[in-house]
C-alpha cells in the first residue's frame, strides 16, 4: 500500500455530551502496516444502540421493560444457559486472558476501545460469571475481577454486546477456542429476557412473525415486484425467464433474503438465481409464508425465536410439496440452515414427530437439503447445463468477500473448505478476472463487514465505518495494485452493509455485488430452456 | 418519544425521526422533515415523494428500489431512471430518506 495515506492514530477526545446535531461520521486512516491501533478508552460510547419499545419486545415473548428485580433475574438466566449450554461454562472458564484475541476483531481495529478487545467482551460476562457461579469470585471478588450485576454493568453489556457482529473471527485465532459470539449472543439472550432488547433486531423479529419478513413487505407487493422482474429481464434478455410465486408442485423451494426483492445490488442476485433455474429447466418458487432466509433469532441467542422463524420455511415446504429446498445469497441464514435447521424443524429434531418425516420422505435424497444457491450453479456448472459467455463480465475485475457466517459457520459441497471454493469455483467459471484479497484477511480469517450480526442499524453508523478498516484495507490494496472494480459477496447485509460504507473510504457502492449478479451477467439463456 | 412542531402542531416521530402516525403527514410536514434531513425540496423531489405514498397506499410497503426507479424513468425520462439518479436527489439513500420525508416508515431488514 504504497500510496496509501500514513495513519495518525486519531486525537483522544473528551466523551461528548449526547449529541443534538448529527456527528460527522468519518473514515478512520488506511494503515500502512496493519498495526495494532493505539487505545482510545472512551471512543464509540455514543451513541448508543436504540432499546426496543415494549411492543416490540412483547411480541416476542420478552418484558416490555425492565423488570423488577431484574438483577437476580438475569444472574439466575445466566445460571440456566450455563446449565444448557455447556460451551459456554468453558469459555467463561477457559480464558487464560494470554492475549490472542485481541488486535483480532475489526470493530477494535477500527475503533482502538480496549473494551472491542474479544477478551474484554467476553470479560463484561465472565466478571459477572464470576460473583455469582464461582467461589472465589464469591468470597473474594476483588481479587479475581468479579463484579456485581449492577445498572452500570448491565449499560456495559448492551453497548458492547451490541458492538460485536458474531463473525467470530476471533474464535479461530484463540489457543482454546473461545467463541466470543456466543457469548455475546447469550448476553443479548439475558437482557431480552429482562426486557433489554436492541431495536433493530426485535422490531424485524416481529414484523418476520407479522408479516413474513425482515422487511415487512406483504404477499400482494412482493408479487408486484416480481412480475416487475420478468417484464425487466424480458426486456433486457428478450427471453420469458419466470419469477414464481406460491407454486405448488414446483420442485425447488428458494428461500432468499427478503432484501433480494427490495434492495440494491441484492435484486441483480435474484434475477441471477431465476436465470440459472430457468437454464436448467428447473421448476422453481419462492413463498410468501416463507418470503425471508434470515433468522434474526440466532443473533439475539434465542432459540424458540430461531426454531419458530425456522419453522415457516418447514411449513411452506410442506404446503408446496416441493422435492428441493434451496438458500439464497444470506450469510447467517446459510449457518442457521446448514447448521441448525436439522435439530430445529427437522427428523433430528425428534424424528417421530410425523411433520417432520412427512418433510423427509417429501424431499429428494439425491440432492444435499438443505443446499445452497452456489452449490446448485456450481453442480449444474460441472454437469455441463449451463453456458456462460464470460466476457460479458470483462469490464470487471473481480474479488470475493467471504461473508462471516459462511465461511466460519457452516459449510458447502462434501469436502472441508467447500465454503470457500464454491462460490470462487462459480465466480471463475462465470468472469475472466479474477484476483484474492490479503490471506490474512479471506476464507476462516475474513474480515466481517462491519454490519453483521444486527448491528446493521443506522444509529450505529459510525461503528460500521470503523469497523469496516480492515477490510477496506485489504480492498485498497488490490484496487491500487490489480485495479479490481468489484467485490462479490454472498450475504445481503455485507451487500448493504458495503454500499453504504465504500464511500466513506472513497469508494464508489456500486463496487459491491453479489455472486449471481456476476452470473446473471454472463449466462446464456434462450426462450426454448 | 420525541415529536417535531410543524405549523404550531406537534407530531411524534420515533428516535430516529420518522412520523409514528403516518396519516398525519402532509406537505409542510414533508418539507420540515426534509429540511431536517438537508434536502432540498424540488419539483423532482416530490414527483418521488408522491409516487412513494401511493404505492405505499396500495401496498403497505414502500417500492423496492427498482420499481421507483422504473417509474421514475417511465415519468421523467430513462436518464432519471437509475438508483444513481435517486442517490443525487436523496444522498442517504432513496429508500430510508425519501420514506422519512414522505412520512413513510423506515425499510427494515437488510437494506
Amino acid at each position: 500500500m504504497a500510496d496509501t495515506p500514513v495513519a495518525v492514530p486519531p486525537a483522544p477526545t473528551s466523551a461528548p455530551a449526547k449529541p443534538t446535531v448529527k456527528v460527522k461520521i468519518e473514515a478512520p486512516a488506511f494503515r500502512e502496516y496493519p498495526t495494532i491501533p493505539a487505545l482510545r478508552a472512551d471512543a464509540m460510547i455514543d451513541p448508543d444502540p436504540y432499546v426496543s419499545s415494549a411492543a416490540h419486545n412483547e411480541a416476542l415473548g420478552f418484558p416490555g421493560t425492565l423488570v423488577d428485580g431484574w438483577e437476580q433475574k438475569a444472574v439466575a438466566k445466566m445460571g440456566e444457559l450455563l446449565g444448557k449450554y455447556r460451551s459456554l461454562k468453558v469459555y467463561m472458564d477457559a480464558c487464560v486472558h494470554c492475549g490472542a484475541c485481541t488486535d483480532k476483531c475489526h470493530y477494535f481495529i477500527g475503533t482502538g476501545n480496549p473494551k472491542n478487545m474479544p477478551v474484554a467482551r467476553q470479560d463484561l460476562m465472565r466478571s459477572v460469571y464470576r460473583r455469582y457461579y464461582t467461589l472465589p469470585g464469591k468470597l473474594f471478588p476483588k481479587l479475581v475481577g468479579a463484579r456485581d450485576m449492577t445498572k452500570a454493568v448491565l449499560d456495559d453489556w448492551f453497548r458492547y454486546y451490541n458492538q460485536c457482529s458474531e463473525c467470530r473471527r476471533c474464535s479461530v485465532f484463540c489457543p482454546y477456542g473461545i467463541d466470543t459470539a456466543e457469548v455475546t449472543m447469550a448476553a443479548k439472550e439475558i437482557m431480552d429476557s429482562v426486557g433489554v432488547g436492541h431495536k433493530y433486531v426485535n422490531e424485524i423479529i416481529a414484523k418476520v412473525h407479522k408479516i413474513g419478513n425482515n422487511l415487512g413487505l406483504p404477499g400482494p407487493a412482493l408479487e408486484n415486484t416480481l412480475e416487475g422482474l420478468e417484464e425487466d429481464v424480458l426486456e433486457d434478455t428478450g427471453v420469458a425467464v419466470k419469477y414464481p410465486l406460491d407454486v405448488k408442485g414446483a420442485e425447488v423451494l428458494l428461500v432468499t433474503p427478503s432484501a433480494d426483492f427490495f434492495a440494491e445490488p441484492h435484486v441483480d442476485s435474484l434475477i441471477g438465481y431465476g436465470k440459472v433455474f430457468h437454464a436448467a429447466g428447473i421448476s422453481w418458487t419462492l413463498s410468501s409464508k416463507a418470503s425471508e432466509a434470515g433468522n434474526f433469532g440466532m443473533f439475539i441467542g434465542n432459540y424458540e425465536q430461531m426454531q419458530k422463524i425456522a419453522m415457516r420455511v418447514r411449513e411452506a415446504a410442506l404446503e408446496l410439496g416441493v422435492k428441493r429446498i434451496v438458500v439464497g445469497e444470506c450469510g447467517h441464514a446459510w449457518r442457521v440452515a446448514y447448521s441448525f435447521w436439522n435439530t430445529l424443524t427437522g427428523v433430528g429434531a425428534g424424528a417421530n414427530d410425523p411433520f417432520a418425516i412427512e418433510l423427509q420422505k417429501q424431499l429428494d435424497p439425491n440432492y444435499k437439503q438443505p443446499s445452497h444457491i452456489c452449490e446448485v450453479t456450481w453442480d449444474l456448472i460441472q454437469a455441463g447445463r449451463l453456458k456462460f459467455n464470460k466476457e460479458a463480465n470483462d469490464h470487471r475485475i473481480v474479488t470475493f468477500h467471504d461473508s462471516c457466517n459462511v465461511a466460519r459457520g457452516s459449510r458447502m459441497g462434501d469436502y472441508a473448505g467447500g465454503q470457500f471454493e464454491i462460490p470462487r469455483n462459480v465466480i471463475k467459471a462465470v468472469a475472466n478476472h479474477y484476483v484474492e484479497m490479503s490471506p490474512d484477511t479471506i476464507r476462516e480469517k475474513t474480515f466481517c463487514c462491519g454490519g453483521g450480526g444486527g448491528l446493521l442499524t443506522d444509529e450505529l453508523l459510525d461503528l460500521r465505518v470503523k469497523g469496516a478498516l480492515p477490510r477496506m484495507e485489504s480492498l485498497k490494496h488490490i484496487v491500487d495494485h490489480d485495479g479490481v472494480n468489484f467485490m462479490a459477496t454472498i450475504c445481503a447485509i455485507c451487500k448493504a452493509q458495503f454500499t453504504k460504507v465504500l464511500p466513506y473510504y472513497g469508494f464508489k457502492m456500486s463496487m459491491v455485488g453479489g455472486v449471481h449478479q456476476l452470473v446473471s451477467t454472463a449466462i446464456v439463456l434462450s426462450n426454448e430452456q | 418519544m420525541s415529536s417535531i412542531e410543524v405549523n404550531g402542531k406537534s407530531y411524534e416521530t420515533d428516535e430516529e425521526g420518522y412520523l409514528v402516525n403516518l396519516t398525519e403527514w402532509n406537505e409542510d410536514v414533508g418539507k420540515y422533515l426534509a429540511q431536517t434531513e438537508s434536502v432540498e425540496m424540488t419539483d423532482q423531489h416530490w414527483e418521488v415523494i408522491n409516487f412513494l405514498r401511493d404505492y405505499y397506499n396500495e401496498f403497505q410497503i414502500a417500492p423496492a428500489v427498482r420499481v421507483l426507479t422504473k417509474a421514475i424513468g417511465k415519468k421523467l425520462g430513462a436518464e432519471k431512471g437509475t438508483s444513481q439518479y435517486l442517490y443525487e436527489l436523496f444522498p442517504y439513500g432513496p429508500a430510508k430518506q425519501a420514506c422519512k420525508i414522505a412520512g413513510l416508515p423506515k425499510p427494515t431488514g437488510c437494506v
